[in-house]
């Protein structure tokens, strides 16, 4: 875990690409749960910026 | 000595032509012969997809060419995401896709497991085995609309003869409750053997020797199972998972086909609500939004794709 901190910190690949990718399950997450509609409505923003931040953090040092 | 087919091309190469291309550099002939491809990709895939873009800002209708376009901004995305049909939609698809996942999941990974035992007609199984994923989703739909007719479908005698039930008591894909089901059988039979093959690599993978220590240090084979071969075949059953949410997320041929979203509404995916918003109720701006949505989502999934697959390369 510090490590996958120490990584957001220092702007390493890794560590950013797997908070986008996080980024990105949540938002398909919250697209397909039956709980709550609000959910769904945020689920697009979600997704986007979770794979706009991939694009960006894919060009980031390793 | 016989000319090469270099020396023949450039004697029939008109001197005209020759003296053009002789001027040219490395890099100037390696974009003559790119440049096509690159051009078609940006007429058939670049250009619709940004104009798809534009198109979800309006209130643009296909089927009244000369009305007024104005621009409505996010207003197209704020009613789909606030739309409970199309949330319900996404419910449906949330269904078909963890159900054939697990399910192809499950026996893809049993069935790579017995395949990588050697044993005799290894091959002509895997053979078998791999066929369905070989045919056209529009035949596998029609031939299985066949095999679930209650009154004639092998599907449907066979679960009688197993439950001593009369064949023609249900209908798969006239029932609401069980139409569901029937499209995740069908999904399931087709694709579980693209899950096979992908196990069979990462089975494949796992060098010999592993297993060797550990018969040495006297594991059993279930302590085998769990601390070798699982976690080795992992990324590669990621991969799978991947792969299979992607496009089952995009299913369109093979449900259509077999229900064609019905009864009702029970089985109409993201993609089959898309095409009637687009193409039965002519809403081009609202089911440009609704594509880009999807869009948005499938890349999403396809940018973590890419990354596993990565992954699995570097192993």
């Amino acid at each position: 875990m510090s490590s996958f901190i120490h990584g957001l910190m220092r702007f390493r690949r890794g560590a950013w690409e797997m908070l986008a990718s996080i980024l990105i399950a949540l938002g398909v997450v919250m697209m397909m749960q039956p709980l709550a509609l609000s959910l769904f409505s945020y689920s697009f923003v979600v997704t986007l910026v979770g794979t706009v931040m991939f694009i960006i953090t894919s060009h980031f040092p390793e | 000595m016989s000319p090469t087919q270099f020396e023949r091309a450039a004697e029939a190469t008109p001197p005209i032509l020759a003296k053009k291309i002789r001027g040219l550099s490395d890099r100037a002939i390696a974009w003559i012969f790119v440049a096509p491809t690159i051009f078609l990709l940006l007429a058939i895939n670049i250009f619709p997809l940004i104009w798809t873009i534009r198109l979800s800002f309006t209130n643009f209708r296909v089927n009244r060419p000369n009305a007024e376009v104005q621009f409505v901004g996010l207003d197209n995305y704020r009613r789909i995401l606030s739309d409970a049909d199309i949330w319900l939609t996404m419910q449906t698809t949330a269904h078909f896709l963890i159900w054939t996942i697990v399910l192809q999941v499950l026996i893809g990974f049993s069935l790579a497991y017995l395949i990588n035992k050697k044993f005799r007609g290894n091959d002509l199984w895997t053979t078998i085995i791999v066929f369905p994923m070989m045919l056209s989703p529009a035949v596998v739909g029609n031939f299985w609309t066949f095999l679930y007719q209650p009154q004639i479908g092998l599907f449907n005698y066979v679960v009688g003869f197993l439950t001593h039930t009369d064949p023609s008591s249900f209908s798969m894909i006239g029932d609401v409750n069980l139409a569901p089901w029937a499209i995740v059988i069908v999904d399931t039979w087709m694709w579980t053997p693209f899950v096979m093959l992908i196990c069979l690599a990462g089975l494949r993978s796992i060098p010999g020797s592993i297993y060797e220590a550990a018969e040495c240090d006297r594991a059993s084979k279930w302590r085998q199972f769990w601390t070798i071969t699982l976690p080795m075949v992992l990324p590669f059953l990621m991969l799978a998972v991947l792969f299979r949410g992607i496009e089952n997320f995009k299913m369109f041929d093979l449900v259509v086909q077999l229900t064609g979203g019905g009864p009702g509404s029970i089985t109409e995916l993201t993609s089959i609500n898309l095409k009637r918003e687009a193409f039965e109720k002519w809403r081009t701006g609202y089911s440009s939004a609704y594509a880009v949505i999807l869009f948005v989502t499938v890349f999403g999934l396809a940018s973590i794709y890419v990354k596993a697959l990565n992954k699995v390369k570097e192993r």
